[in-house]
C-alpha cells in the first residue's frame, strides 16, 4: 500500500491539473444556486460559473411539490408580509433570526413574479391570476403552485434563464476541498471531473455554497443522493460556522411500502387539498393533537402524532397513518395532485383516488447549516457565502412547508449579489500549490488501497446510526452511543477502498459523501446534546419540555482541529415593531380581518 | 417473496468496447431496476456507472435501455419481467461514458440555442387556467431524454447536427404557445432545429415517462407554424400586405400564440 500511494503521489502536480479563474463560482444547482448565478452574473462584468455534481435540472430542488410560499394575497387578499413572517418565526419557535425571516417575507412575492416573467407556469385562479394553495401552519391560502410539481417548474425556468446568461456550467465535477490562502479567505475550490476523474482547480475570488442538506445521513429519507452535505461540511472544515445542527425535519408523510420507496415524499399538498389522517382504528387523530389546524398542524407535530398513534398500537401495518383524500371526486385529485397519483399508481399499486395509503414520517429537511449574514449571506470565512438549505438562520426549529422554495429565491439571489459585489472589491488571493497536491493525493488515496472498507457498506452503516441514535426521537444515551459509533465510523471510513479506476466510478464517488456526512452527522448529535430541551423538530424524551430560557440561543459550532465545539449563543433580539406583532395571538392579517368584521372569527 | 432471484444482464464497458454482465439479484416486493442496480453496486460492482438522482421519476437522470426499450431505471418494476433476464443497456443515442452512463452534453449545447421566452410585459399576467393547461403539459417535462434516445433522427441516424429533437420541441412549443410570449421562433424552427426532419412516427410519445403528448401536442402544432409561414401561398401573399415596414421576418400569428 505505501509504495502504491508513493506512485500516485509523485504523478500529482499542482502545476498540470486544468485551472479555471472566475470572480465569482457558485457550488451547487439547485434552486439556490442557479438563482444566485443569475445575480451574480447580472451586471455582465464578472466571469461566473456554476460547478455542480449532477447534470443541470437535476438537483434535490426538482423534487419540491407543494409550492412556493408567497404573501401574494390572490385568493386571501387579507395576507401580508407581517402575517408570514408571524408564521415563519412561530414555527420555527423563535429560534429563527429574525432579519432572515423579515427578508424573506418581504421579498418573496416579488421573487415568484419574476418567475412569471421568466417562463413559471404556475396554476390560476378563476380570476386568471397565480392559485394560491393552503399548507401546514401557514395562516392563509399561500402556496404558489403547479400541480405537486412545484420544484421542477422553479428549477427548469432557473435553468433555462442560466443558459441564457453569461454563466459557465461546469457539470458532474465534485467539489472536495475549498482552498484558502494564508490569512484563511477564499481563494478557489478543489474538484474533479467524475466522467473522467481528471482533476480541476477553480481560482475565484467568492464562492457561493448552495450544495443543499445532508437528509441522506439518515436512512428513511426523501432526499435524493446528492443531499450529502457536501458545502457544509467543506466550509466547517475551513473554518466556517454551524448552526442549529439538532434541527432536522421530519416530513409527516413519507411513502412506506412497498421497501423500495420507503422515505419518498408524499407531498403536503395532499393535506392541503384535503387529505385526512386516519389511525388503525379509523379515528382522526390529528383532532386529538390539535384541534385547530388539525391535517394542517406545523409538520414536526403531526410526525410527532403519527409516532406517538404508533407507540399506542394504534399504527397502520408497516408503521404509518393512513391518509384518505379518496372522498375527493377524482378528476380533482388527479388535476390538483397528478404526480401523487401517478407515484402510487406505478410504485405502489395504490390508487389514491379510490383508496387511503399509508404514510410515516420521513427526513425531509436540515434546518441547520452555516451561519450567515441575513442582509448578503457572507458567512464568518471571507469570500465564502452560502443559500439555500445549506445555510441556517430563516427556519428556526421548524420549517414551513413552502417556505424552502421561498428561502432558496431569496437568499440564492442576494448570494450572489453579495458575492459579486465582494468580488468587485477584492483581490485575487494565494493558493498554496503544496496545499492542492495534498488534497489531490488525499482524493486519489482510496483508490491506491489494496483492500479496505466499501464505502456503500459504510454509507448504510452511518444512515443505520443516525436513524437510530440522531433521528426523531432522541435523548442523552442514545445520542452519546450514537457518537461512540459514529467514531468507530470514522475509523473504519479512514481505511475506506476503491475498486477501478478514475471514470465515473460512483464507489470513488461515495467516499465523499460519506465523509461529509459523517462530519456532519457527529454534528447534529453533539447539538442534540447540547440543547437540552424539546423544541420544534428536536424532540428529547428525557427533556420532553420546550423550556423558554433555551427559546434565546442557538447553538454554534466550530470545528478546531478535529474537535467540534459547540457553543450556545443569543438569538438576535427583535427590534420593538417586530415584537409588537407577537403580543396578540393571532397572526396579524388574521387579526386585521376580525377586527374590519367587527369580531373575533378565526382565520382558516 | 424475499428468497425469488432475478438476473440481471447489465452493459459493462466504455468506448473501447465492452460487454453484459449478469448478477443474481434477490428480489423485494415492489424493486425497480435501479434498486437491483444499487444492490450490485453493494455486494458485486461498486464501480458499476449508472446516473441517478432523486430514484422517485422526478429528475429524469436515469433513462436507460431495458430489454431494448427507452425507460426510467427508477420507475421500471422488476415483477414486470418475471422468469425473463433483464437486460439493461445505455442509451444507444448518445455517446458512452461507462457502462449505463452516457455523455448527454449535446442536449445542453442545443438548448442554449433556442430564442428564450420573451414576455409582453413583465409578471404578474393575467392568464386563465384554460389558457395554460395545454402548455403545461410540456412542463411536465423531466428531461430525461428518452424521446431523443428512441428519435429515428438522432438514434438510427445520427443526426443531432440537424434535428434538435422531441424534447427541444416541446421546450420550444412550450414558449411559442405561452400567452404572454412575443418571440419568433419560425425561422429557427425550420432552418436551425430542423423541426421538418420529424417524419411523425410517435415512437417519443411511447417512450415518455411523463405521457406527453410530444408529436399530437407539440411537433404537429409547430410543424403547422411553420407550413403556414413559409408554404402556405395564401398567407403569404396576405402577409405581403400586412408586414409592418422594415420587418423582415414574417410575424407572429396572433390566432394560434
Amino acid at each position: 500500500m505505501p509504495s502504491h500511494q508513493a506512485s500516485i503521489a509523485s504523478q500529482v502536480n499542482a502545476e498540470t491539473i486544468e485551472q479555471h479563474q472566475y470572480d465569482v463560482i457558485i457550488v451547487g444547482a439547485g434552486g439556490a444556486g442557479l438563482r444566485a448565478a443569475i445575480a451574480a452574473s447580472e451586471a455582465g462584468q464578472q466571469k461566473v460559473a456554476v460547478v455542480t455534481k449532477s447534470l443541470l435540472g437535476k438537483a434535490h430542488t426538482v423534487m419540491a411539490e407543494g409550492g412556493v410560499a408567497a404573501s401574494l394575497g390572490n385568493v386571501d387578499a387579507d395576507d401580508s408580509w407581517d402575517t408570514h413572517f408571524y408564521d415563519t418565526m412561530k414555527s420555527g419557535h423563535f429560534i429563527n433570526n429574525y432579519r432572515v425571516a423579515e427578508v424573506f417575507a418581504k421579498e418573496v412575492p416579488d421573487r415568484v413574479l419574476e418567475l412569471e416573467t421568466w417562463g413559471a407556469v404556475f396554476d390560476r385562479t378563476p380570476a386568471g391570476k397565480i392559485m394560491q394553495r393552503p399548507f401546514g401552519a401557514h395562516s392563509f391560502r399561500r402556496l404558489a403552485h403547479i400541480g405537486d410539481r412545484t420544484g421542477k417548474e422553479l428549477i427548469r425556468t432557473l435553468q433555462y434563464k442560466v443558459i441564457h446568461q453569461a454563466v459557465d456550467v461546469y457539470q458532474e465535477v465534485t467539489s472536495t476541498a475549498l482552498l484558502v490562502d494564508a490569512q484563511g479567505r477564499i481563494a478557489g475550490i478543489f474538484g474533479y471531473y467524475r466522467e473522467d476523474g481528471r482533476f480541476v482547480l477553480f481560482r475565484a475570488k467568492a464562492v457561493v455554497l448552495a450544495t443543499g442538506g445532508w437528509g441522506k445521513a439518515y436512512k428513511v429519507t426523501s432526499n435524493s443522493w446528492e443531499s450529502t452535505g457536501d458545502g457544509a461540511a467543506m466550509g466547517f472544515r475551513i473554518g466556517a460556522e454551524l448552526m442549529d445542527m439538532e434541527m432536522v425535519q421530519f416530513h409527516p408523510t413519507g411513502m412506506v411500502w412497498p421497501p423500495g420507496v420507503r422515505g419518498l415524499l408524499v407531498t403536503e399538498g395532499v393535506r392541503g387539498e384535503g387529505g385526512l389522517l386516519y389511525n388503525s382504528k379509523h379515528e382522526r387523530f390529528m383532532l386529538r393533537y390539535d384541534p385547530v389546524l388539525q391535517e394542517l398542524s406545523s409538520r414536526d407535530v403531526v410526525a410527532r402524532s403519527i409516532y406517538k398513534e404508533n407507540q399506542a398500537g394504534r399504527g397502520t401495518p408497516h408503521g404509518g397513518a393512513w391518509l384518505d383524500i379518496s372522498y375527493k371526486p377524482a378528476a380533482y385529485v388527479k388535476a390538483k395532485l397528478p404526480g401523487m397519483y401517478e407515484q402510487f399508481r406505478s410504485l405502489a399499486d395504490v390508487d389514491i383516488t379510490r383508496e387511503p395509503f399509508e404514510v410515516a414520517p420521513t427526513v425531509h429537511y436540515t434546518m441547520g447549516g452555516v451561519r450567515v449574514d441575513p442582509e448578503t449571506c457572507a458567512t464568518n470565512v471571507e469570500g465564502l457565502f452560502a443559500a439555500g438549505e445549506v445555510a441556517c438562520g430563516l427556519h428556526g426549529a421548524n420549517r414551513l412547508g413552502g417556505n424552502s422554495l421561498g428561502d432558496i429565491l431569496v437568499f440564492g439571489r442576494r448570494a450572489g449579489a453579495g458575492a459579486r459585489a465582494y468580488a468587485a472589491e477584492t483581490a485575487w488571493k494565494e493558493i498554496d500549490p503544496s496545499a492542492v497536491e495534498r488534497e489531490a493525493e488525499r482524493v486519489l488515496a482510496p483508490l491506491a488501497r489494496e483492500d479496505g472498507e466499501q464505502p456503500y457498506h459504510l454509507m448504510a452503516d452511518l444512515q443505520e446510526v443516525m436513524t437510530t441514535y440522531g433521528g426523531m426521537v432522541r435523548s442523552q444515551e442514545g445520542l452519546e452511543t450514537g457518537l461512540a459509533r459514529l467514531q468507530e465510523l470514522e475509523d473504519r471510513a479512514g481505511r475506506m477502498a476503491v475498486k477501478g479506476t478514475r471514470a465515473y466510478n460512483p464507489g470513488w464517488h461515495t467516499v465523499f459523501d460519506v465523509e461529509s456526512m459523517l462530519l456532519l452527522g457527529k454534528s447534529i448529535m453533539l447539538g442534540a446534546l447540547a440543547r437540552k430541551e424539546s423544541r420544534g423538530a428536536h424532540w428529547r424524551i428525557d427533556f420532553p419540555e420546550e423550556l423558554p430560557e433555551m427559546g434565546s440561543l442557538n447553538y454554534v459550532q466550530r470545528l478546531r482541529g478535529e474537535q467540534v465545539v459547540v457553543e450556545p449563543t443569543p438569538v438576535p433580539k427583535m427590534p420593538a415593531e417586530l415584537a409588537r406583532l407577537f403580543e396578540d395571538d393571532r397572526a396579524p392579517g388574521v387579526r386585521r380581518r376580525a377586527e374590519r368584521s367587527g369580531e373575533g372569527r378565526e382565520g382558516r | 417473496m424475499s428468497e425469488e432471484i432475478i438476473i440481471l444482464s447489465v452493459f459493462r464497458g466504455d468506448q473501447s468496447g465492452g460487454q453484459e454482465q449478469a448478477y443474481r439479484v434477490p428480489l423485494e416486493t415492489g424493486m425497480v431496476v435501479l434498486d437491483a442496480l444499487h444492490y450490485i453496486q453493494a455486494e458485486y460492482a461498486p464501480d458499476l456507472a449508472v446516473r441517478w438522482n432523486c430514484k422517485a421519476a422526478h429528475c429524469g437522470s436515469c433513462g436507460a435501455e431495458i430489454n431494448g426499450m427507452p425507460k426510467l431505471l427508477c420507475k421500471t418494476r422488476l415483477d414486470e419481467y418475471v422468469g425473463q433476464v433483464v437486460h439493461v443497456r445505455p442509451m444507444h443515442a448518445f455517446p458512452l461514458i461507462r457502462d449505463l452512463v452516457t455523455d448527454v452534453s449535446w442536449n445542453y449545447r442545443v438548448a442554449k440555442e433556442i430564442p428564450p421566452f420573451q414576455p409582453a410585459t413583465p409578471a404578474p399576467f393575467v392568464m386563465y387556467q384554460r389558457d395554460v393547461d395545454r402548455i403545461q403539459e410540456f412542463h411536465r417535462c423531466i428531461e430525461c431524454f428518452l424521446c431523443q434516445d428512441t428519435c429515428h433522427v438522432l438514434r438510427e441516424h445520427g443526426g443531432h447536427d440537424q434535428y434538435f429533437g422531441p424534447r427541444m420541441m416541446t421546450k420550444i412549443a412550450e414558449w411559442e404557445m405561452h400567452p404572454m410570449d412575443t418571440a419568433n421562433r419560425s425561422a429557427f424552427l425550420k432552418d436551425v432545429a430542423g423541426i421538418p426532419m420529424c417524419d411523425v412516427t410517435r415512437c417519443c410519445v411511447e417512450v415518455c415517462p411523463e405521457n406527453i403528448v410530444i408529436t399530437d401536442n407539440a411537433i404537429i402544432p409547430l410543424k403547422e407554424r411553420v407550413a403556414d409561414i413559409y408554404w402556405d401561398p395564401i398567407q403569404a401573399l396576405f402577409r405581403k400586405f400586412r408586414r409592418p415596414a422594415g420587418s423582415l421576418e414574417p410575424t407572429k400569428s396572433p390566432v394560434d400564440g
